[in-house]
Order: C-alpha cells, then structure tokens, then sequence
C-alpha cells in the first residue's frame, strides 16, 4: 500500500512537472501575473510529491518490506538501520530517485527563499528547472521504477554489497548529487537569463550563491568518497582516475571556473556570455557523469544499471539538454554585449586565466574518460587510460593555477601591477623559499620533484594568509584599525583566503603523501616485527571475529618507535555472505606527522597472514585541506551581499514584457 | 646433510606430481631479493586490473590482479627484464592492459588533445580581447560625456571622497 502511495505520488509529480514548465514560461512571455504566480505553488507541490515518494521507498527499505523487488534485490533483514537507509539510493532507481528528489528541493527553495527575484525572472527559473524534473521524473517511472512489486515475495533480501556498507559512503551519494545537482539552478538560471535575452550583475548576484552551495556539496561528495576509497579498498589510495571519479570531477572543474567568471560578471559586467555557457557546460557535465555511471557504458562498483533502454533514455535526454540550451545560447548570446574593459594584468585578468587552465583541465579530463569510449566504438581496438596519463597532462597543467592564484587576489580590477603584487607577498615568497630549503635539507635525496611541489603550497597557504593580512593593513596600521577592518570586510574574501589556503594544504598532503611513503608488503608469523620508516609493527596474531552481517578475522599489531609503544592497531578482513564478498577494512593511526596504515590479508595456511605496512606522511592535509575549502565556500555563503540579495534591477514590473523589446532594442 | 637432502627429494615430488603447495599461489608473496621486488612492485603499478575500473594490480583486491602480481613477479624471478615481463603481458591481454596509453597513431588525439585544447582556448581569448578592446575603445572614444553625465560624475566622485 505505502509503496504504491509513492508511486501514485511520483505520477502526480510528474503531471505537475509537465504544467511547471509550460504555464508559467507562457505566463512571463505573455506578461499574464496569474499564470506568471503558478511557478511558485507548483514547484513547493512538486516537491512535497517526490518527498512522499522518496519517503514511501525508505520506509519500505526500513521495514523490509521484500514484496517491493527493489528492496529485495538490494536489502536484507540483518543489515543494520543505517545501511538500511543509506540502501535506499545504493541502487539504480533509488539513486535516481534521491537525484530527483534534490533536484525538486533546489526547485523548492528556490520558490521559497527567492523572493528577491522578479516573479517572471523566478517563473522562468522553475520552468526550466521542471524541464529537468519531468525527464528525471519520466526516467524513473518508465524505466527505473523502484516502486515494482515481486510475488510471491521472498523470505529475505539479497543484501546491499558490502564495500557500500560503510559511513563514509553512506552519506558519499547526497553529499555528491547535491552537488551535481544543485548545479542545475546554474543552468536554469543561466537558461531563464537567455530567455530573458538579460545577463547583469544582479543576475551574477542570484546565481554565485546557488552555484557556490553546490560547490561546497560537490566537493564534500568528492573528499568523502576519497577518503572512502583510502580506508575501505585498503591499498593506501585515494584516487585512481577511475571514470566515475572523473565523472565527478568535470563537473567540479567547470564550476571552479564557473563561481570565479561569475564575479566578474558581478563586479565588472564583462565574461557575460562565456559565463553563462560555462553554467550551461558544468550542468551538461553533470548530466553526463550521471550518463556514464547510470547507462552501465562503464562497468565497475558504481555502475547497477545493465538495461540498454536506461542507457539510451539518459542519453537522448542528455543531447536534448544540451542542443537545446546550446541552441538557445547561439541564438541569444550574441545579442549580449560585455561592459567592462580590463588589461591583461588584473584582477580580471587573473580570473580569465583560471578560467582558461581549469577548462583545459576539465577538457583533459574528458578526453582521457571518453577516448577509450571513441576508440573501442570506432575501430573496436581497446585501450585503458589510466592514472599516468592524467598525471602527465593534468598535472602540469595545474601549476599555474597554484602559482597565479595566489596572486590573483592580490591584483586590483581593470588595471594591475604583477611586480608590485608579487612584492606585497614577499613574507609568502619568502615562506616558499623556507619551505623549499627545509625540504631540501629533510629530504636531500628526492623525488626531486616533490621540493618544487612543497614549494607551491607553501606558496599558496602563505600567500593566502598574507593577502588576508593585507586587507586588514595588519602590522601596517594600529590594532584598532585592523580590528575595525576585520568587522567591515566582506565574508566572501576570507572565503577565497580559507579555500585557497585550503587547495595549498590539499598540495602538501598530496606531494608529501606520494614522494616519501614507506609501503611494506610481507608475509608475517606472529610474533615476527617488521620495520617501516621509524616504526616497528610487530605481529601479535590474527583471531577471527563475528559481525552482525560479516564473519572477519582481526590482526593485532604493536606499533612502537624508538621501543616506546605508540599505536596498536587492528585491521580487519571481513567476509559477509549477502551478497557474499570480501571486504579490507585498514587499520589507520592518524598522528600530527601523518598515518599509520595496516592491513591483514589472507592467511598462508601455515600460521603466517600476508601483511601491508603504510607510513603516509601528511596524507591527513588532503582531507583537512578539502574540508578548509568547502569551509571557505561556507563562509563566503554567509556573505551578506548574498542573504538580502540584490536589490531589485531598476524598473523591476515594467521589465517583464519589456525584455522582449529590450532584446529587439539591442 | 641428511636434513638437505630430504628437502630436496621433497621439493622434486613436489615439482613431478605438480602439487605445488597452496600458500605458494594464494598469497601475495614478496620475493626474497628486495632490488627484484622493487622492479616487479613497479610493473605492477603500470599494469591494470582486468576485472576493475582503472585500478592498478598493485591496487586491487581481486583475485585475477593478484594472479597477475604472482606472473610478473616469476617473470621478474626467471630473470626477465622490466620491458620483457611488460611485453610477455601485453601480448597475452593487449595494449588494454597497460595503464599508460602507448603513443601511436590511433593515440595521437589523446596525448596531443589537452595541448591543442590549450592552445585553441589561448587563441579564441587572444582574438576575443583584441576585437573587444578595439571595438570598445572606439565607442569609447566616439562619445565623450556630456554636460550631464560630466555632472553626476563629479557628484559620485565627490560623495565617495568623503565616506
């Protein structure tokens, strides 16, 4: 009964979808106010039908109730709570469904805190945003239904694969579909200015704070799944350039770049049309990612959908977002004229250039998913693309994003001075320069590569701090004066200094992490010690151990330095048997200086276990160095400018009718 | 002597009857001589998983990577070089199974595309700056302000002086 309440709700949802995002585009082109005011009811509707549905689907999960096939294929009675809900979207039409669901929240709240937005401006917003849900919304009910009924039901479930049973991945999934998804109002608004034929500053002002929420989701979506893949898969990695991390990765490329030329937009009125294609490729990306991990083109843990007729549903949707948006966009973006005029060195300047290195980035990256795609369908000849090629191509490339965005900030608009910006940050130049000679001295005898990597974060964790200090004329002026300074300066500046001091920490972490790593790899009798760096691991046995859905064997090792014990460790090797897996999970001792990693394998049948030793140091600064940066965006969030909004542009009733003639003015 | 003697009578059973002991091929055991398993640790690392998504061997736990790990490491043990061991995989599963493209024809795209990207972006931004500046220093130039506009500048300029 429940289930079919939901799926009765998702029908209607998708009928109030359909009159979403006609109605009220007609309404804002004819000027009609009350078809104009329908936006609003119906995406706060639409909402609470697709949260009754999603709530319907759980509380299936949370009941196990097996008569509903999705819950069978993909629970089990034995499970416990969490991962009975986090299985709501460990599957394909779950995961569908919880997309759906964020993308009609973002739809909500849009109807219900955008009240700063003109009405048609709004109208037009929800009415593409509707768009999307009635493909998301026809998606799953045609060809996705989690709702199916299975007769005569089973005793129980066929359980929830085990490497998604963890908390870090529990919450990886809406952390990273609020991210994917919330750059959907990105697109809607950019698609709503095209309609309107009007890009401007407070159109800049509405859309930064949407995008820069996505951001932070994004890149908590990705940090978390890094962090999942370092502790879970048990091989000390943390990023394989696998195709779905690249998946996610594009998208928080595009709206790195897209937060950064969205400034100019609203503070110097010029990068208005590549501002809004930007918005429009960072969504287009999103929906790509989910094309790749959905269709089952990629086959690996991320992938549950097999059916070819998903595939070529998600795939015709995806050419239709796209050639439409990029049609409208041809059609109405040359009517757009840039303002602002600005040298080479500036502020702008700067902005363009990140622009231009992270879409070469974003465009690397794509280029290294898809070609083994192109090859295999165009010649049949298979080939891989793995991690070097992306750290060849990639990572030169991000070298001078490090450099000048420490500079950036530094530059003042329309006209800059680089010597002079580079001589204000002589206390960060003078840290690089430190940190490169402590490096040298610590570690005389390479990877040689890794001085100069040291370097660059330095570089940019100091030169964040010292631009900080700049704003506030700190040790230039009196305290009070700095003080005073602090109060009145906008929020959305020490974001930047948090997130790019933050992007330095992620720098070190990553060099450090990979240039002076210890690895062991041994075969261990208990009671045998074995030597990593400075440490000692000695073996103390294995025992094996019931869980409440595992059976696992657990190793107990001692870890003392200098004879002082420091860590003991206990990494276990679980097997669960629905469905019947084998799962690492590492044992990991986090101290100031870095980790601890320890791994048992597999028994050798004579009284020794295999073993892995890991000493990574500093590998923490990646994930502290991620959760600076979503930091960073969380406070420039707050930034006042942002909560009241714009004012209203000039003229605000008389526009909606009068975009038209402004278009033809133009 | 005795002691030698038998372990070796037991080693050839071992070998004629092929039954190899079973820790000797389910287990990831490392070779005794450290420099030989630094070479084979680092083929690993080039070579993929076939059975994962763009995991090295070095990296997965599957069954099929480790049975890869013990092959390159008996290669690296018989005495094969770093380049011969590749090939003896590459040419049992193809070029799929190396994780670095090899650059050749049909991979020109690939390794020269980031680069192109780069160079086509610089270029589009190089004429898109010049024809605008162009463009709109011309207008600039052509409509200097009036009387009016000269009026509320001044009055802007002045309210700012003084906050």
């Amino acid at each position: 009964m429940i289930a079919e309440l939901g799926h009765y709700a998702l029908v209607l949802a998708l009928s109030v979808a359909l009159v979403q995002a006609t109605v009220p585009l007609y309404g804002a082109w004819r000027g009609m106010a009350g078809w104009v005011g329908l936006a609003r009811p119906a995406a706060i509707v639409q909402c609470l039908l697709v949260m009754i549905a999603f709530g319907a689907l759980t509380y299936a999960y949370v009941t196990s109730d097996f008569s509903v096939l999705n819950v069978a294929s993909n629970s089990h009675s034995a499970k416990p709570m969490l991962y009975k809900i986090s299985g709501v979207w460990g599957n394909h039409e779950g995961s569908l469904l919880l997309w759906l669901l964020i993308l009609v929240l973002f739809g909500g709240a849009v109807a219900l805190f955008g009240g700063n937005l003109p009405a048609p401006f709004r109208a037009r917003v929800l009415a593409v945003q509707a768009m999307i849900a009635v493909g998301f919304t026809s998606f799953v009910l045609f060809t996705s239904n989690p709702f199916v009924r299975l007769l005569p039901a089973p005793m129980d479930g066929r359980g929830l694969n085990p490497l998604l049973q963890d908390p870090g991945l529990a919450f990886h999934p809406p952390f990273l579909y609020l991210g994917y998804v919330g750059f959907s109002m990105a697109f809607s608004f950019a698609v709503a200015a095209l309609i309107e034929g009007r890009v401007d500053a407070a159109w800049a002002r509405w859309v930064r704070p949407w995008t820069l929420a996505a951001w932070c989701f994004l890149t908590m979506g990705i940090g978390l799944g890094s962090w999942w893949a370092y502790y879970e898969l048990g091989w000390g990695g943390w990023w394989f350039w696998d195709p779905v991390e690249n998946a996610s990765f594009m998208p928080w490329l595009a709206g790195t770049a897209l937060l950064h030329s969205a400034i100019v937009v609203e503070k110097r009125d010029s990068l208005k049309n590549w501002t809004v294609l930007l918005a429009i490729l960072t969504f287009s990306l999103s929906l790509l990612g989910t094309f790749l991990v959905r269709s089952g083109v990629l086959t690996s843990v991320h992938a549950f959908a097999t059916d070819p007729a998903r595939g070529v549903f998600i795939l015709a949707f995806l050419i239709a977002v796209i050639a439409g948006s990029l049609t409208l966009y041809a059609i109405r973006a040359p009517a757009m004229k840039g303002g602002g005029l600005f040298a080479p060195v500036s502020r702008e300047g700067g902005l363009v250039l990140n622009n231009l290195l992270l879409s070469t980035a974003c465009a690397t990256v794509l280029l290294g998913t898809l070609y083994p795609l192109f090859l295999d369908a165009v010649t049949g000849e298979k080939i891989t693309v793995g991690p070097p090629f992306f750290n060849m191509t990639f990572g030169p490339l991000m070298v001078p994003v490090f450099l000048a965005m420490a500079v950036g900030p530094m530059l003042p608009w329309k006209r800059g001075d680089l010597l002079g910006a580079v001589q204000r940050l002589k206390f960060a130049v003078s840290a690089a320069v430190i940190g490169v000679l402590i490096t040298l001295v610590l570690a005389y005898d390479g990877p040689w590569l890794a001085i100069p990597g040291i370097g660059l974060g330095v570089w940019m964790i100091a030169a964040s701090l010292e631009e900080g200090a700049y704003r506030l004329r700190l040790f230039r002026a009196p305290i009070g004066e700095s003080l005073r300074r602090l109060g009145r300066s906008t929020r959305s500046a020490w974001g930047t200094t948090f997130a790019h001091a933050g992007a330095g920490m992620v720098i070190i972490g990553i060099v450090a992490s990979s240039a002076w790593q210890v690895e062991k790899l041994q075969v261990m009798h208990p009671g045998e010690s074995q030597a990593v760096g400075p440490y000692q691991f000695k073996f103390e046995g294995a025992v094996p151990l019931d869980g409440p859905n595992y059976a696992a064997v657990r190793g107990t090792f001692r870890v003392s330095r200098d004879g002082r014990e420091v860590a003991v460790m206990q990494p276990e090797s679980r097997s669960y048997q629905n469905p019947p897996m084998e799962t690492t999970e590492a044992a990991i001792r986090t101290g100031w200086g870095g980790d601890l990693y320890a791994v048992v394998g597999d028994p050798t049948g004579d009284g020794a276990w295999s073993t892995r030793f890991y000493n990574k140091p500093m590998i923490h600064w990646i994930w502290i160095g991620s959760l600076m940066m979503v930091l960073g965006g969380l406070i420039s969030l707050t930034d006042r400018r942002f909560r009241v909004g714009a004012p209203a542009r000039p003229g605000g009733a008389a526009r909606a009718a009068g975009a038209a003639a402004s278009m033809a003015g133009k | 002597m005795l002691m030698a003697l038998l372990r070796r009578l037991v080693f050839a059973f071992c070998l004629a009857s092929l039954i190899t002991p079973a820790w000797a091929v389910a287990v990831d055991t490392p070779l005794a001589d450290p420099v030989l398993e630094a070479r084979a640790r680092a083929i690993h690392k080039q070579l993929r998983c076939l059975v994962c998504q763009n995991q090295s061997i070095e990296d997965s736990n599957a069954g099929l990577a480790r049975d890869l790990r013990i092959l390159v490491r008996d290669r690296i043990a018989a005495g094969d070089s770093d380049k011969a061991a590749i090939g003896y995989i590459v040419e049992r599963y193809g070029d799929w199974v190396l994780l670095q493209p090899p650059m050749k024809g049909r991979t020109v795209l690939l390794w020269l595309g980031p680069l192109l990207f780069l160079l086509l972006a610089m270029g589009l931004i190089f004429l898109w700056y010049r024809r605008r500046s162009g463009s709109t220093a011309a207008a600039v130039a052509a409509a200097p302000l009036s009387a009016d506009e000269q009026a509320r500048l001044k009055a802007l300029l002045d309210d700012r002086e003084q906050t």
